[in-house]
């Protein structure tokens, strides 16, 4: 090791200091003006939304992309100037892990080993040390395609820290890993900092951002804000509050008090709704709809997601323009959608097995698991996408095996990503969802025009759609699945990736729709984003495990000391309890 | 700036995880070991640019003895399958469906015609003019037919036999069979989709599925990578050419006049472009669709039309004609023919690998050049 790696690990000097850094791409600024410093022996979340720079970041400081201004040394070299060295100094986990699904968990490692030269001699050593860190021990042979997203990550953890490096990169290492092997990813990555590494975990959950040592902030390609989570959370201080569990539409009570000047931020937390109030204002305004709906106001303390909507200038009101020109959903029976003993296997593959479930006219029915658990197989024969094995499935009282073109015209589907034509015209895309759903003539006029004014396309009406910003990407979307006004709407992972504000909005006319009865199915995987839901199903190896209101499910892990669980621990320890049994049987 | 060292380990492990790549995907197996197989079969078989039996109408307007005998000599020759008739009207309509490639009028004087003694207009010879290459080949053999006609016969009518009787003898392929000499053109295509298709495609591939970005974080060098992953698409191509001309041989019947060792250098050599090429096709296309469309333009295309595989290329227009310098498989496809059916003749060979290598050195170049350490567009 040289001098220089000596010197800057003795001291807590930062293992990458960033400079001034700007980076355009053509069209955009990626990054204007990034200075930063990160320590070692700590773990740092860079923090932001699908775009905002955490990745083009990530790779300027693995030396794999040059800044057009600035500079960045990392450990006292340059990355653009001395390569080479970086190379050998850090370990970086692409997004995508950068393992070959088709070569074993043993294969993948050799190959990092030869290439960061790795003595022969200390092969056995380490490859046994990585797996027992990782626990991938008895999956040596096991081809890198065939493990689970959370043993994927963990093998790409693992070649990135096969030549000891001093600063480890991770781009996005919880994407795809579910809560039980993300806490383990967690230990693993305390374990390196207390051993001096200097580790930076690019994320846009808030709540793992919370849990870094300090943070990064980034939004649309500038530096909002680097310290320590609690710090940026301290500044909420006094202004959270939760008006806990309301007589009556608590959505209504949200969207009133949204409504309000002194409210900047809220949103439905299980049977309670939490605000946040702007700087300077006070609750006292709220205080008359709490009393009007037989509710106390409590204080609670602030969430790191709380300051980060603050700091980008607070959600959206609460009024959901195009909710107000649906009109009420009268169904004739309660049951909007039903399924009996639904299965799907797959070859000998069981992805769906006996799942029965009731939802009721107008509820927000949340599915959440781990992923491979059979979410999305679920999802898709409850809006006939996909023939169950065995059992049946009903959509506002059409079986979805007899009448599925009639019960698909019930139903409005927006697919993960939102699933637009990139080579239409956000005007096609809108005449081709309203005539796929058999609106014509006048009629299909009328609801495009009301589409446009609603969702304020009007300036956008000749771009593609890949040309949006994510916000208004997601309100054509949304517009294309409500423009038959189904009175039953699924969204398949409907906000992954989006940033916090646009996330409010969609919710916003998410609980305007569900006000006007209609019944909305959603998988997320945003635990937070679970509490917006009326009731939970979690599903866990093809089964439902757990079905109930998410207070409920949370109450059912509660410990007897003071600390409130969050979704994520119930999650966690229903999971566990699950796997206990199985084990016990 | 301060380089990272070459290291010969590094190489080798990523030519080891290609090798298991490789072994792993059937698409890529099939490829390599079925693929020269199914297209030495279809090119010896289905392809055949032989022509035989070729259907023509004779319509007889005479019945004079000469004439009866043209006709019978039209039936009896092996090029052509007669339908006879005694009006063009019959025919004319076998000819405008497609059924007849042309028929041959001799018409109510030829008798005297004949005794006039003119070689041409004797008879009036009507082909299919939407497919050219055809009908000249009715029109052709249809005057080698009545010449051969009339030369058995001049003795008949007295006159000595010709002094000189040209015997045309064709070297390298007497029987000149197509297949001979497509194969040779068969296999210079699955080389370069060996070559060029698969390294664009995995290549490619390592963009696509990001695995490209883990590697450029190690200490690995680009030459390292790259290299490491052309090497056993190298083995790969050397391996079909050995199936393949154990087939041309064993099977085909093909002969091997020059030595096994001039066939496998030859082969050796035509990959350095053909990898080249498939490699700058994946530096400028990451995703494996593009990657696939362009070593389909660029590699496969050029090897099937321009390598003098199908079409003679002197016998296409000078422009084209240049355009063939640029394409490797028209350099190997004339080597292949050279060691198969004349033998090692280096005057001929040593060209076409100096033609290849000088294509190859051009390709990496530009490749060195183009390829950085580095995820910038």
């Amino acid at each position: 090791m040289s001098t220089a790696t000596a010197d800057a690990l003795s001291a807590s000097a930062p293992s990458i200091r960033v400079d001034g850094v700007v980076k355009r791409f053509p069209g955009v600024v990626a990054l204007d003006g990034i200075c930063a410093e990160i320590l070692p022996g700590r773990l740092t979340g860079l923090v932001g939304p699908d775009g905002a720079g955490k990745t083009t970041l990530m790779r300027l400081m693995a030396g794999l992309l040059r800044p057009d201004e600035g500079r960045i040394t990392l450990l006292g070299r340059d990355t653009v100037r001395d390569q080479g060295e970086i190379a050998e100094l850090t370990g970086y986990m692409p997004q995508r892990f950068g393992l070959y699904e088709d070569l074993s968990v043993m294969e993948n490692l050799q190959l990092y080993a030869e290439l960061r030269e790795l003595p022969a001699a200390q092969h056995k050593e380490t490859f046994e040390r990585l797996l027992d860190f990782t626990k991938l021990g008895p999956f040596t042979k096991r081809l890198a395609g065939r493990l689970s997203g959370g043993m994927k990550q963990k093998l790409g953890l693992a070649c990135a820290l096969m030549a000891r490096p001093h600063v480890l990169l991770l781009d996005e290492p919880g994407v795809g890993v579910d809560p039980v092997s993300r806490q383990d990813l967690w230990r693993m990555v305390g374990e390196l900092t207390d051993g001096g590494m200097a580790v930076l975990w690019s994320t846009a959950y808030l709540d793992e951002a919370e849990q870094c040592e300090s943070v990064l902030l980034l939004n649309a390609g500038r530096l909002e804000f680097a310290g320590k989570p609690e710090e940026l959370t301290r500044r909420l201080e006094g202004r959270s509050f939760r008006i806990r569990e309301p007589a009556g539409d608590r959505r209504r009570v949200l969207a009133q008090a949204l409504d309000l000047s002194a409210i900047s931020d809220g949103v439905i937390q299980g049977l309670s709704v939490r605000l946040v109030t702007r700087a300077g204002a006070s609750i006292d305004a709220v205080r008359p709809l709490a009393d009007a709906a037989q509710a106390r106001v409590e204080s609670v303390a602030p969430r790191f997601e709380d300051a980060f909507v603050d700091l980008l200038g607070g959600g959206p009101g609460g009024t959901s323009v195009i909710a107000e020109l649906m009109p009420p959903v009268a169904l004739a029976n309660d049951i909007a959608v039903s399924c009996t003993n639904l299965t799907r296997r797959f070859g000998d593959f069981t992805a769906t097995d006996r799942v029965s479930f009731e939802v009721r006219q107008g509820e927000i029915f949340g599915l959440l698991g781990p992923n491979g658990a059979g979410k999305s197989t679920t999802f898709k024969m409850l809006c006939g996408l996909l023939k169950p094995s065995a059992g049946s499935a009903h959509v506002v009282g059409l079986n979805l095996a007899k009448a599925a073109s009639a019960a698909k015209n019930q139903l409005g589907y927006m697919a993960q990503k939102f699933s637009l034509y990139g080579l239409l015209s956000v005007r096609q895309n809108l005449e081709f969802s309203a005539g796929v759903y058999g609106l014509s003539g006048a009629q299909k006029q009328e609801r495009i025009d009301e589409m446009i004014e609603a969702f304020e396309l009007q300036r956008f009406l000749a771009a593609e759609p890949n040309d949006l910003s994510l916000g208004y990407k997601q309100r054509l979307a949304l517009a294309c699945a409500l423009m038959h006004r189904p009175p039953v709407l699924f969204l398949d992972e409907p906000t992954s990736g989006v940033d916090p504000i646009t996330r409010r909005e969609f919710w916003t006319h998410i609980n305007g729709l569900v006000r006007k009865g209609v019944t909305v199915m959603v998988t997320t995987h945003f635990m937070d984003e679970a509490e917006y839901c009326d009731r939970v199903a979690l599903m866990y190896r093809a089964q439902l495990i757990a079905l109930d209101t998410p207070d409920a499910l949370k109450r059912q892990v509660a410990r007897h000391d003071d600390h409130e669980p969050t979704m994520e621990d119930a999650f966690i320890e229903l999971i566990k309890r699950f796997d206990a049994q199985a084990a016990a049987r | 700036m301060k380089r990272p060292a070459f290291k010969l380990r590094r190489l080798v492990a990523m030519s080891r995880k290609e090798t298991l790549q490789i072994f792993r995907d059937p698409s890529t197996l099939l490829v390599a070991f079925v693929l020269p197989i199914v297209m030495l079969f279809l090119f010896a078989y289905a392809v055949s640019l032989d022509t035989r039996q070729v259907r023509i109408g004779v319509v007889l307007e005479s019945d004079s003895e000469a004439s009866q005998s043209l006709a019978a000599a039209f039936a009896g020759s092996r090029y052509f399958s007669v339908t006879p008739a005694r009006d063009r009207r019959e025919v004319e309509p076998g000819l405008v469906s497609g059924q007849l490639r042309g028929y041959i009028v001799i018409p109510q004087d030829f008798a005297v015609r004949v005794q006039r003694g003119r070689g041409d207009g004797l008879v009036q010879i009507i082909t299919d003019g939407t497919q050219p290459n055809t009908a000249t080949f009715v029109s052709n053999y249809a005057q080698g037919v009545v010449s051969a006609w009339q030369a058995s016969r001049t003795p008949m009518a007295g006159v000595l036999p010709p002094a000189i009787v040209l015997q045309p003898r064709f070297w390298f392929n007497p029987e000149i069979e197509s297949r001979r000499a497509l194969i040779p053109g068969a296999l210079a295509v699955v080389m370069t989709i060996i070559g060029t298709l698969l390294t664009a495609l995995v290549v490619a591939r390592e963009w696509e599925r990001g695995t490209m970005e883990g590697l450029f974080s190690t200490p690995a060098t680009v030459f390292e990578i790259l290299l490491g992953k052309l090497l056993p698409y190298f083995g790969l191509g050397m391996f079909a050419i050995g199936i393949g001309s154990a087939l041309a041989v064993g099977v085909f019947g093909l002969p091997l006049r020059g030595s096994v060792f001039t066939l496998f250098l030859l082969a050796a050599v035509f990959l350095i472009p053909a990898l080249g090429l498939g490699l700058l096709i994946s530096t400028l296309a990451k995703n494996q669709f593009i990657a696939a469309q362009l070593a389909l333009i660029a590699g496969f295309l050029p090897a099937f039309l321009l390598s003098g595989f199908l079409f003679e290329i002197r016998s296409m227009p000078l422009p084209i004609q240049l355009i063939t310098h640029i394409v490797p498989a028209r350099y190997f496809n004339a080597g292949l023919q050279t060691v198969f059916l004349a033998g090692d003749v280096w005057s001929l060979i040593l060209p076409s690998l100096g033609a290849m290598l000088l294509l190859g050195a051009i390709l990496f170049a530009i490749i060195i050049r183009k390829t950085k350490k580095s995820l910038e567009r």
